[in-house]
C-alpha cells in the first residue's frame, strides 16, 4: 500500500525510506524536492508554502496509488511539507522500490509531475530585493484526472 | 440553499477572505456561485470568470450541481513539489 502525508513539520528522508524496499525490491530510488536561492534571475530568501489540507491529503493519496498502479510499484511513499522553509529545506519527499530501477525511476517521475498538475498547495517566494510573490503556477484539470500519457516513456 | 465558498492563496489575497457563506436558488451550479460572488463588489469581482474549483474536497466542472452545505473552494493555479 503507498503511504502519503502532508505535514508543517521539517521532513525526515530516512524515514520515508524506512517505508519502502522489500527482499524482492533490487532498486530503491529516494527523490527530494528542495528551495533553491534563485528564480527568473533573482536571488530567493525563502519559500512559504500554503496548502488546501484537507483536500490535498486526498489528492496525494490517489497520485501514489496511481504510480503504484501504473508501474506496480506498491512499495511507494511521498510527504509533502507546508509552511515557511528555509533555502536547503526538503519541501517534498518520493520514496519507491521497485525489482528493477526502470520501474521506480516511472513511479516517482510520476508522483512528482502530477503533485505540480494537481495537488491543492501554492508557494509564496521571498526575495532578497523586493516584495514577495506567488509563484506562476499551473491551471488543474477541472475534473482532476491524471493526465493520460504521464509518467509514459520516462527511464 | 447555502454553500461555504473557500479561498486559498492568491485568491485569498485577492478577495481578502478565506471563506464566506453564499446563498444560492436550488438547482444552482458552481458556474452560478462564481457569477454571485463576482457580483457582489470590487474585491470579489477580481475572482477570474472561470477558476478551477473543488466541491466538497474533488475537483470539479463549472456545470457541476450544488447542495445545500456544500463546500465550494477556489483553486488558483498549484504549484506545488
Amino acid at each position: 500500500m503507498p503511504y502519503a502525508e502532508i505535514t508543517s513539520d521539517p521532513l525526515d528522508p530516512a524515514l520515508l525510506l524506512a517505508r519502502v524496499g522489500s527482499p524482492e525490491d533490487g532498486a530503491v530510488l529516494l527523490f527530494l524536492g528542495t528551495v533553491r536561492n534563485h528564480a527568473d534571475g533573482r536571488s530567493v530568501s525563502g519559500m512559504e508554502y500554503e496548502g488546501y489540507r484537507e483536500m490535498a491529503l486526498g489528492v496525494l493519496r490517489r497520485i501514489a496509488e496511481e504510480a503504484a498502479e501504473r508501474f506496480s510499484t506498491p512499495n511507494l511513499a511521498v510527504t509533502h511539507r507546508l509552511g515557511a522553509l528555509e533555502i536547503g529545506e526538503v519541501s517534498v519527499v518520493v520514496a519507491v522500490s521497485s525489482p528493477h530501477r526502470a520501474e521506480a525511476y516511472g513511479a516517482s517521475r510520476y508522483v512528482m509531475e502530477e503533485i505540480k498538475r494537481r495537488l491543492p498547495v501554492w508557494k509564496k517566494e521571498f526575495y532578497v530585493e523586493g516584495a514577495p510573490e506567488w509563484v506562476r503556477g499551473t491551471v488543474p484539470p477541472a475534473d482532476g484526472s491524471p493526465a493520460p500519457d504521464a509518467g509514459a516513456g520516462d527511464p | 440553499m447555502r454553500v461555504q465558498a473557500r479561498f486559498f492563496a492568491a485568491y485569498r489575497e485577492l478577495t481578502g477572505a478565506s471563506h464566506t457563506e453564499v446563498d444560492l436558488p436550488q438547482g444552482a451550479t458552481v458556474a452560478d456561485l462564481i457569477d454571485t460572488l463576482r457580483a457582489r463588489g470590487p474585491a470579489f469581482s477580481a475572482l477570474p470568470p472561470k477558476p478551477a474549483v473543488a466541491v466538497n474536497l474533488e475537483y470539479a466542472p463549472a456545470d457541476t450541481g450544488l447542495h445545500d452545505g456544500d463546500e465550494v473552494a477556489f483553486i488558483p493555479p498549484v504549484a506545488g513539489g
